[in-house]
């Protein structure tokens, strides 16, 4: 199941998820996100979060503005959020407001752009064996 | 009877007592054959150097007996496998630590071209960042194609001039690797 929230609540309906008696939702699992280059909001950083009690599993998505798509952190509810934000950040440019070290954590530190954004070209531009005529294109 | 077979000696002036032939020569062929490899595997091509150094394939039968771990103590660099880019500044320096004279064989389709991984973090080959003297092609290549590798590598050693290391040339090689030489 998946529930839409806003940038402003999302902190909220992480922390009632979690902390209420009912539910318990007190794993997070991972935090990601996606680009939808054809949406107004084209980013959408998505939580999925587990009831280790009722074993269920929820899915929190929360649409951004691109290009700087900023976002409060989910640190001050789950400590483990730290390196799954650190991670998004890395590959999507999303800014976790409020995160204690939010640098960049799988690709190189000097790299300018962030990859899995649609808009980024995949193949490296240094290679030089592939010509477009024996891709047909 | 042994069958034991010795490097063959380099052309030279022999005599009683005596065999004359030139310093190039005799170092070539003493470096050729104790090349010291220091194997930077980092997949499945570092495999098929395993099997290299088993006793099936034995690369030891060609003079380089001992892979050293320490680039202090080798002569020749053999990168096996795919080098992501953050990678790439480690593998810069392990080169650089090693002491001239060296030689730098690339293994396999990633070491020399980026392979399959045609992608945002790999290094499209490792001769963006350190020279190569030896591609050996391959996914992963077998180790009878390692091993033609290290022996166009001996080649290339017996026939190198003492003061190649010394050249202009060399050294602008390493220059336009950004290697700085401090002599």
């Amino acid at each position: 199941m998946t529930i839409v929230v806003d940038t402003e609540d999302v902190i909220d309906v992480l922390r009632f998820l979690k902390s209420n008696n009912e539910l318990q939702f007190i794993h997070l699992t991972d935090i990601t996100a996606v680009h939808y280059p054809h949406l107004e909001k084209e980013f959408a950083v998505v939580y999925h979060i587990q009831s280790l009690v009722h074993n269920i599993r929820i899915r929190v998505k929360v649409f951004l503005h691109g290009p700087n798509p900023e976002i409060p952190t989910a640190t001050v509810v789950w400590r483990g959020a730290n390196w799954m934000e650190r991670e998004t950040f890395d590959f999507f440019g999303v800014n976790f407001i409020g995160h204690p070290d939010l640098r960049r954590i799988l690709n190189v530190d000097d790299m300018e752009v962030f990859p899995m954004r649609k808009e980024y070209p995949l193949e490296d531009p240094n290679r030089v064996d592939k010509k477009d005529l024996y891709f047909g294109r | 009877m042994s069958d034991i077979k010795l490097a063959e000696a380099p052309p030279g002036v022999e005599g009683a007592g005596f065999f004359a032939t030139s310093l190039d020569k005799a170092i070539g062929l003493a470096r050729a054959n104790s090349l010291w490899p220091l194997p930077f595997a980092t997949s499945c091509c570092g495999i098929e150097f395993m099997a290299t150094m088993g006793s099936t394939y034995d690369l030891a039968r060609f003079g380089a007996e001992r892979p050293s771990f320490s680039p202090r103590q080798a002569d020749m660099l053999l990168v096996m496998g795919t080098i992501a880019k953050k990678m790439a500044p480690v593998l810069r320096q392990v080169y650089i630590q090693i002491a001239e004279p060296r030689w730098v064989i690339a293994v396999g389709a990633c070491a020399s071209s980026g392979g399959i991984f045609d992608t945002y973090s790999v290094l499209q080959g490792i001769d963006e960042i350190i020279p190569v003297d030896v591609y050996v092609p391959g996914c992963p290549p077998r180790p009878e194609a390692i091993l033609d590798g290290v022996l166009r590598l001996q080649d290339i050693v017996k026939n190198e001039s003492l003061n190649r290391r010394n050249t202009p040339e060399y050294k602008a090689l390493l220059e336009k690797y950004g290697i700085h030489t401090n002599k």
